[in-house]
């Protein structure tokens, strides 16, 4: 008998009283019930000590500029919108791990955000890319639209889907593993941006 | 014991982590006289009892996302390999390849071959209960392959050779100093003038963990769940090591207890509001990484999973103690049990600490090899009203308790009281035998054992001079 | 109203005081108060430890004791959660559907006391006089089993002379559990010392709470101190009147 029929046996063997199960409540909030508060996603966003910056599309080139500093190496995924590249930017065209973590900073677009949680979900769109390109570099710059942005979880989920490479990113790199505080800055990158644009 | 195939099985003795080398009350003495230890705890466990109180608070709906979640929980169980045949499909449809081990023995050699057959000598390891269970670390270290804990907590206790004391932070028994003493002593590299300022901490497992990273080729991880309808899988945590583990290498092993699986991805929307609050006390944790299968030119091209049973299904064939398996590892019954936050995690023997392992670890591994687990619990009900999917963990202590074995004089006794409360008269007549007795000297100082655990720090009341009911029939 | 009276196996045998008070109280409030002779004990520490199947006869005791009343009191938080959420669990699983069915009725008849007042007789001020600095302990099984809520502090906010002090971390267990405190006497003795600290704290005279049980545990430790705060029953409070 092989393992997988041994487990599903026993597995059946042990449900012999067969428990019936009522239908599950789903009285929470669901998708839609609220609209999203862009002012609630920046009070979420800078609790979680990531930077927020209210600029229009003509305005993310030179603000990422200015973020990165005089020849700083700004990696942008493919397929990001040409007038948000900035300057001297490389796309990454399957780059090998040693220059993307030379990267001073990553600028992605993203494909959610959530409100209440100061959430920002990636799905590897070419606006995002690859995920290894906003893991290495020390400063991840993303731009967001205010459409993107939903109030709630089952807003995200509803938007998403699943079977793409999805990154849930809210905030920085973090830990809580001394002492139970919050301490940004582990593995992931150590600064988060946000760019929300106004236009 | 004998086991027939097919019939639910606990997990085997001699391997991996559910069973202590001594009993609850035993190895709580030990903690009990740590100061430092209770300190620790105190502070930690109180800290995270706020954050996730004021966060679990701005949201109107948790009592109806804990019975939502619960409801989940439920279903999936009742209808259990129906969802693991679907969830195989998908992963193999999107590239994966679905392993199935019946214990810990089976997944450890499953997990190494696996490695073996890439060739690589290390693995990096995100933190995950399974693994942490089934004992992986040491049978990848026998196979002559080094296993690297990449979460920070993890890695403190793997560098200070220690036990992990807590489902969600393995190092919560340890202080900032302490562990600034363990990097001092054990991390290759460590810069000599080490603070233990939590971001210097914190940026020394990052330039420590960096290279090794980018130079190995398999990852290890757990699983917060896997979505039958599409075979995703998810992995919640903090610092981003588990992106790394997850993203980096070209191989990925996951290793994802069969009670792990849920129905639809819309069940997300449940699980990813009640975990975050629950368990570190964020509106939601920095970093969560979804996949499903494969992703071509993205993240690791070769991807098995590795669902394991090791005494699931026995825990699953009692009705009253199935619900265990709705556990999402949060870790908030730890931070509200008052016996959990004076003991701590090693106490317990098992991987799995506090309530949940109380009610988890006996019924895995069967009553027998953990019998003193359920009575480490005052029954407070504090995990009850904690827990995101609503396990009624005291009823299911009361439960274990009543098929624990039972000390024979402590049986004869109950037995006696029993007998003698079920008659009145017989009843009323011991009451006032008792109050006559008074063998035990001054306020009951003096009591044989065991009795005497009670006068070791209290005082017994003076015996009033009539009972209640002598008092009535009087009037 | 003619009301029954569980005492508790406790507090009939080692604190009669809050069981004389539970009834002095009721009827000095116009009811008539009945103690069934037949009672001993609702079976909670067998149930507890264990033995479900000694405590068995106790559940059934309690069910065809109490079953020819309407309503039922007790001055414990904690047998009335028992009595409440485990006797027809115990009966079920000993496949006595019969029981299982009576105990059910007989528990939705049984209140704790401050449940009594408050819910079933709604009165609030009780007309009591403690002239006392008091700190009031909400046991856990009243907390998170019976679930009283504030019905105690209710009640005590409501007494004259009484000068009510919060208690820090008042809903931490106080390590009582019953045989827990034997079968882990160490445990339960830390965390004993954390609320008698917390208590202490406080300057109370009195530590008061609605079971006889934590209160002597609680009351022991305190003594064994020699702290000086002695332990109360909730019931005693309310019985007392300016001509006691």
């Amino acid at each position: 008998m092989s393992s997988r029929d041994l487990i599903l046996d026993r597995v059946r063997a042990a449900l012999r009283d067969a428990p019936v199960v009522p239908d599950v409540p789903r009285d929470y909030r669901p998708a839609g019930t609220n609209k999203a508060d862009l002012d609630v996603l920046v009070d979420r966003l800078v609790d979680y000590k990531a930077q927020v910056y209210r600029v229009t599309s003509a305005e993310v080139a030179a603000t990422v500029a200015g973020l990165v500093g005089e020849g700083g190496a700004v990696l942008v995924p493919p397929g990001l919108p040409a007038p948000w590249r900035p300057e001297g930017a490389f796309a990454d065209d399957g780059l090998t791990p040693d220059r993307i973590a030379a990267a001073d900073a990553v600028l992605t677009a993203a494909a959610v955000a959530v409100a209440e949680t100061g959430t920002i979900v990636l799905d590897a769109s070419p606006d995002q890319g690859r995920r290894i390109i906003t893991l290495l570099p020390d400063v991840h710059i993303i731009v967001l639209r205010p459409s993107q942005v939903v109030a709630s979880v089952p807003d995200a989920i509803a938007h998403l889907d699943g079977t793409r490479p999805l990154t849930w990113i809210s905030g920085p790199s973090a830990t809580s593993d001394i002492e139970l505080n919050r301490v940004e800055g582990v593995h992931g990158p150590r600064h988060l941006h946000v760019l929300l644009l106004t236009d | 014991m004998t086991t027939f195939l097919g019939m639910p099985a606990t997990a085997p003795r001699g391997v991996g982590h559910l069973r202590g080398d001594q009993t609850f009350p035993r190895a709580a003495r030990e903690a009990l006289q740590n100061p430092q230890l209770r300190r620790n705890l105190r502070h930690a466990t109180t800290t995270i009892r706020g954050k996730s109180g004021r966060v679990i608070a701005e949201l109107p709906d948790w009592q109806h996302l804990r019975d939502a979640g619960s409801a989940i929980k439920a279903d999936v169980m009742s209808r259990l390999p129906d969802l693991l045949v679907q969830l195989e499909e998908k992963v193999t449809a999107a590239g994966g390849v679905v392993h199935w081990a019946a214990d810990a023995n089976e997944a450890n050699a499953i997990v190494t071959g696996l490695v073996k057959a890439t060739g690589s000598e290390r693995v990096i390891k995100v933190k995950s209960m399974a693994t942490q269970e089934i004992g992986l670390n040491e049978a990848l270290e026998a196979a002559g392959i080094a296993p690297v804990e990449t979460d920070l907590a993890e890695l403190i206790v793997q560098l200070g050779d220690d036990r992990p004391s807590h489902i969600l932070v393995p190092a919560i028994h340890r202080n900032r100093s302490e562990i600034r003493e363990i990097f001092l002593k054990a991390m290759p590299g460590v810069d000599p003038a080490l603070t233990d300022d939590p971001p210097v901490l914190a940026a020394a497992a990052r330039r420590y963990l960096r290279e090794t990273f980018l130079s190995t080729t398999v990852a290890v991880s757990g699983a917060n769940f896997a979505i039958a309808d599409t075979g995703t899988l998810g992995v919640v945590e903090s610092e981003g090591n588990g992106r790394m583990c997850l993203t980096l290498p070209d191989t990925l092993i996951t290793v994802m207890g069969i009670e792990k699986v849920l129905p639809t991805w819309r069940d997300l929307e449940v699980f990813l509001q009640l975990l975050p609050r629950a368990s570190t006390g964020e509106r939601m944790n920095p970093y969560t990484t979804m996949w499903t299968g494969i992703t071509p030119g993205d993240g690791p091209q070769s991807f098995h999973l590795v669902l394991l049973d090791n005494g699931r299904s026995a825990v699953l064939a009692d009705p009253a103690g199935r619900s265990a398996l709705h556990c999402i590892r949060c870790s908030a019954c730890l931070n509200v049990c008052p016996v959990y936050e004076r003991t701590g995690g090693h106490s317990y023997g098992s991987v799995y600490p506090g309530p949940i392992g109380a009610v988890l670890s006996p019924q895995l591994t069967g009553i027998a090899d953990n019998a003193s687990l359920p009575f480490a619990s005052s029954l407070c009900g504090a995990c009850f009203d904690a827990c995101p999917v609503k396990i009624d963990i005291p009823s299911m202590l009361v439960h274990l308790r009543n098929q624990a074995p039972h000390p024979a004089a402590e049986k004869a006794a109950m037995v006696t009281a029993a007998r003698i409360m079920d008659r009145p008269r017989l009843y009323a007549s011991a009451q006032r035998a008792a109050k006559t007795a008074r063998i035990a000297g001054r306020r009951g100082r003096g009591l044989p054992p065991p009795l005497s655990a009670w006068t070791a720090g209290r005082d017994l009341p003076e015996f009033p001079k009539q009972t209640f009911r002598d008092w009535w029939a009087q009037r | 109203m003619r009301i029954a009276f569980f005492a508790t196996c406790l507090a009939d045998t080692l604190f009669p005081e809050a069981a004389k008070a539970t009834v002095r109280l009721l009827e000095r409030l116009g009811h008539e108060v009945v103690f069934p002779f037949e009672q001993t004990c609702c079976g909670q520490m067998h149930i507890n430890t264990g033995y479900q199947k000694e405590a068995l006869p106790l559940v059934r005791r309690y069910a065809s004791v109490f079953d020819p009343y309407d309503v039922i009191v007790v001055p414990s938080g904690s047998c009335a959660g028992s009595i409440r959420h485990q006797h027809t669990m115990v009966a079920s699983a000993h496949g006595d559907a019969g029981l299982a069915s009576r105990s059910a009725s007989v528990a939705a008849r049984t209140y704790e006391l401050s449940e009594l007042l408050v819910d079933v007789l709604e009165i609030e001020d009780v007309g009591a006089y403690y002239p006392h600095r008091v700190t009031y302990h909400p046991t856990c099984h009243s907390l998170r089993m019976t679930r009283v809520g504030d019905k105690p502090l209710r009640l005590l906010r409501r007494v004259r002379g009484i000068d009510l002090v919060e208690l820090p971390e008042a809903e931490q267990c106080c390590g009582f559990g019953g045989t827990f405190a034997i079968k882990n006497a160490e445990t339960s003795m830390a965390m004993l010392a954390d609320k008698m600290t917390n208590i202490v704290s406080t300057g109370a005279d009195l530590c008061t709470a609605g079971d006889s049980s934590c209160l002597m545990h609680i009351g022991g430790g305190l003594s064994r101190l020699r702290s000086g705060v002695r332990t109360v029953h909730l019931a005693e409070i309310l019985a007392s009147t300016e001509s006691s």
